[in-house]
């Protein structure tokens, strides 16, 4: 069994699964469970400032998609920071980490624009011994109205303001939590940074309405007649957050930036493929509110299995795949790649001569009795036959050795060559 | 070749050799890739699950499910192996429709339950194939114990046991290990000598020696056992066979179905072994199911189950005798023997019809005969070779001298079941881990 050992900005686990601030974090006695369930740290749902608690909706608070066999795929909330009081959160969060001394145990904090606001907060969390801060400047929602959550975070100026206030009124360790409702993520990491953050964690929920109810004609989920948009997560947002995790690990201003990754981590695989484009560890909600807190032996077992197979520590994967992040324009032109169906374990059913022939490019037969093959002169390897076939691996991208005739183009593949080279492209020529 | 299933008599090779082959390969094919997928894809890992309540070794089905459907059944397997070390077997052999897939709320709401068996033979053929053994043996603790029986019980009590860091010798009557899972399952549920393989993967372990040819009251007494060992583990199973208590039942072509189907799994050729035309299987279990199926799949003409009391009441499941009456066996209920007819050889069994009433099960005047040139008496098997020092009550060891601990279907408790074996030996391994390193340690 690997060494799955985790030490994120100074903060040490056990495992690099963290549950992110979200309702399954919201007390002492979720929290006790997720550890005794073997999660590495958790980051406790957000706290606001003194005062009367929050209140949420009495309707309901999640929408949801769902994929065939009612598979849940998005998930979208309402729900504020806790609503419970800041002191039951305090002594709660200081008697669970009094016992846990091996588990991260991080705090996300929202409270008003204003330095004493923030200052106040830190004194009271440092008193819990937790190990570190979290901002969030992430909700969509309803905090966001009252200037707090997404409305800091897209505004990096705010970002930074408020990270440097954090930074010079305490010593803990300070994860930015960003919004993805913001046309480029590199700014409000950017901005994090400047203003002395140790790491950011993204991505937060996404607006969103799920779905309208065609009856009453009013969003889901529905509050008497009314909705609102939510912040949506779960596996259906894993692509986008990605992305933005990629985008800051390889921005230059950015790159070595430890970052948190969140949207969707449901299994190992997902905790890999975030920790290969930059996280440091990840950060799981929707899974568990899914499936509860067992999980996580699955994601033990199988990235404690994936890094035995590799031959590789945990750190070896984290930042693995940043280097072939890349722009468009260096993707190698004369890369090419047909499709090829394993008559094996194709199922005949179709789908990618419908897919190929009604909307890409006629370049698969399909016999009388039902036989699927390529045709290599007019496969210019889309892959979409492969996303649409219903049997995994049964269509693969065949990659054509250096000097091999293209039977679409006619001409034999070449070594490595981009746009930026590319005769078609007037920059290229104008360079000349 | 010149039989046929109409040629009389007990005779060999009533089917060509190409088709008996057929008859014996695997009954249900092993998953492949996809399939598994799919069928993992069902699982909703649910909470505190039903299908773990209903396995006997508790294995944490959800977990291995998932663990398929993220693409590492190597970690499924460790996880079944952990709770039952012999998961291969049972994935093949356990009656899953009346355990865990019964169990699987997929069944309940669809009556379509998860693969769980299947899924789990997926799981253990592939980490088994990839030639990975999970299992690391702790430091020795110089302690012995001795296992009588080197079936699913002893298996399971001697790989925990070794797995403790304890020397284990296993004291085995017959000459191959394996116990039922050699001798006493249909062919066709264990193909490719499945069984052998998984006792010599298990055994990987090590600090497990296995002595074949011994037998515990001829070769070797607890007594003996006790001053030669720290502790002893019985999984002895039932030697014995019921017998019909009708007339005649000493006439030649009478057989136990127990030993029918043993000599069936040691024979190499299958179209050298003797079966009926006429085959009377007679008994409600598995055994019966067993016995007449592969009668059939051998060529036998004419094969029929016959039970004293109603179909419901039979001990084999309802997919087993499904199983049966698709192969061509007949099933007779409400009926029990009460003659053997027949010149020194059976040629028909007679039946009397049954009534299962209040004041137990009566036979009625009414009566029946079966042409029969073989029958196997199926009724179940009896305890036998308990060792002085043992308390037997309902055909069960009961209770045991100091020292002394036992499993598996000798013991009372539980079906009578490969997954209750396992579980039994099992957790008498760690009893007697306790036993070795808290008292006597």
């Amino acid at each position: 069994m690997a060494d799955l050992t985790s030490d994120f900005i100074g903060i040490k686990s056990p495992n690099p699964f963290w549950l992110a601030s979200a309702p399954p974090t919201d007390k002492e006695y979720n929290v006790r469970r997720a550890f005794a369930a073997g999660w590495g740290g958790v980051v406790w749902k957000t706290l606001g400032s003194e005062g009367p608690p929050i209140v949420n909706v009495n309707g309901p608070r999640y929408g949801a998609i769902w994929g065939a066999d009612r598979r849940l795929l998005g998930l979208n909330n309402i729900e504020l920071i806790t609503d419970r009081p800041l002191e039951v959160n305090l002594r709660e969060i200081k008697s669970v980490k009094r016992d846990y001394k091996d588990r991260a145990l991080v705090v996300s904090l929202m409270v008003p624009c204003d330095e004493e606001s923030w200052k106040a907060i830190l004194r009271h969390v440092e008193d819990t011994e937790a190990d570190g801060v979290e901002l969030n400047f992430g909700c969509p929602h309803g905090m966001a109205e009252r200037g707090m959550g997404s409305a800091v975070g897209q505004v990096p100026e705010y970002i930074e303001m408020v990270t440097r206030w954090v930074k010079q009124n305490s010593r803990m360790p300070c994860i930015v939590k960003l919004t993805p409702n913001i046309s480029d993520i590199r700014r409000p990491a950017e901005a994090a940074k400047r203003g002395g953050a140790d790491a950011v964690s993204l991505i937060n929920t996404i607006n969103s309405i799920t779905g309208v109810n065609l009856d009453d004609f009013s969003p889901e989920p529905m509050i008497d007649g009314k909705g609102t948009h939510g912040g949506y997560c779960g596996p259906a947002v894993k692509p986008i957050a990605l992305n933005m995790v990629a985008e800051i690990a390889r921005n230059p201003a950015t790159h070595g930036l430890p970052i948190s990754g969140i949207g969707g981590v449901t299994t190992w695989r997902d905790a890999a493929e975030f920790m290969a484009l930059g996280a440091g560890n990840v950060q799981v909600c929707t899974a568990v509110m899914t499936y509860g807190f067992k999980i996580v032996q699955e994601m033990i077992s199988g990235l404690s299995q994936y890094l035995d197979d590799k031959e590789i520590g945990l750190n070896d994967l984290i930042g693995r795949a940043v280097p072939n992040v890349t722009d468009w324009q260096y993707l190698n032109l004369n890369y090419v790649t047909k499709a090829q169906i394993d008559q094996d374990s194709c199922i005949k059913c179709g789908r990618c001569y419908a897919a190929c022939e009604d909307t890409s490019h006629q370049a698969i037969a399909m016999s009388p009795d039902r036989v699927f093959s390529v045709k290599d002169e007019d496969c210019v390897a889309c892959n979409l036959c492969v996303n649409v076939c219903p049997v995994d691996n049964c269509i693969t991208m065949v990659k054509l050795p250096k000097g091999k005739v293209d039977p679409r183009t006619g001409t034999p593949v070449g070594d490595y060559a981009n746009w930026t080279t590319h005769p078609n492209n007037p920059s290229a020529q104008a360079a000349e | 070749m010149t039989n046929s299933p109409l040629t009389p008599g007990i005779v060999p090779g009533r089917l060509p050799a190409d088709k008996i082959a057929a008859n014996f390969a695997d009954h249900e094919a092993a998953l492949d890739r996809h399939e598994a997928q799919v069928a993992a894809d069902r699982c909703y890992f649910c909470h505190d699950a039903p299908c773990i309540a209903a396995c006997p070794t508790g294995i944490d089905i959800p977990l291995f499910i998932r663990q398929i459907a993220t693409g590492t059944p190597q970690a499924a397997a460790t996880t079944i192996w952990s709770q039952n070390i012999l998961g291969g077997m049972c994935a093949r052999v356990c009656p899953t429709e009346t355990l865990c897939e019964q169990a699987c709320v997929r069944e309940v709401a669809e009556g379509k339950p998860v693969e769980i068996g299947r899924l789990q033979r997926f799981a253990t053929d592939t980490a088994m194939a990839s030639g990975q053994h999970p299992f690391v043996r702790a430091a020795s603790t110089g302690k012995s114990v001795a296992v009588v029986g080197a079936g699913p019980a002893g298996l399971a009590c001697a790989h925990r046991l070794a797995l403790h860091g304890h020397d284990v010798v296993v004291y085995e009557r017959r000459p191959k290990p394996g116990g039922l899972n050699e001798y006493g399952i249909a062919s066709y549920k264990t193909t490719g000598g499945f069984a052998q393989a998984e006792v010599e993967w298990l055994l990987r372990i090590g600090g497990i020696s296995i002595k074949t040819g011994v037998e515990l009251g001829r070769d070797v007494t607890l007594d003996g056992l006790l001053a030669a060992h720290d502790a002893v583990f019985l999984g002895i199973g039932l030697g014995g066979v019921n017998a019909l208590r009708a007339s005649g039942e000493d006439k030649g072509g009478v057989a136990n179905a127990v030993d029918f189907i043993a000599e069936l799994r040691q024979t190499g050729d299958l179209t050298t072994l003797p079966v009926g035309r006429d085959v009377v299987v007679i008994g409600g279990g598995m055994t019966a199911v067993d016995a007449a199926v592969q009668s059939k799949l051998l060529g036998a003409e004419n094969v029929t189950i016959v039970y004293r009391r109603g179909q419901e009441k039979m001990s084999a499941s309802g997919y087993e005798q499904e199983h049966a009456t698709s192969a061509g066996v007949r099933i007779i209920c409400n009926a029990a023997p009460v003659a053997v007819h027949g010149n020194g050889t059976v040629r028909e069994v007679e039946f009397a019809y049954t009534v299962d009433g209040p004041d137990g099960l009566t036979l009625t005047e009414e009566t029946f005969r079966l042409k029969a040139d073989q029958v196997f008496k199926a009724i179940g098997q009896t305890l036998t070779g308990a060792p002085d020092g043992a308390a037997v009550a309902g055909g069960k060891i009961t209770g045991l001298p100091p020292r002394v601990w036992a499993g598996g279907d000798c013991a009372a408790g539980g079906e009578d079941l490969t997954v209750t074996a396992v579980a039994q030996g099992r957790d008498a391994a760690e009893a007697i881990n306790q036993f070795l390193m808290g008292v006597a340690g």
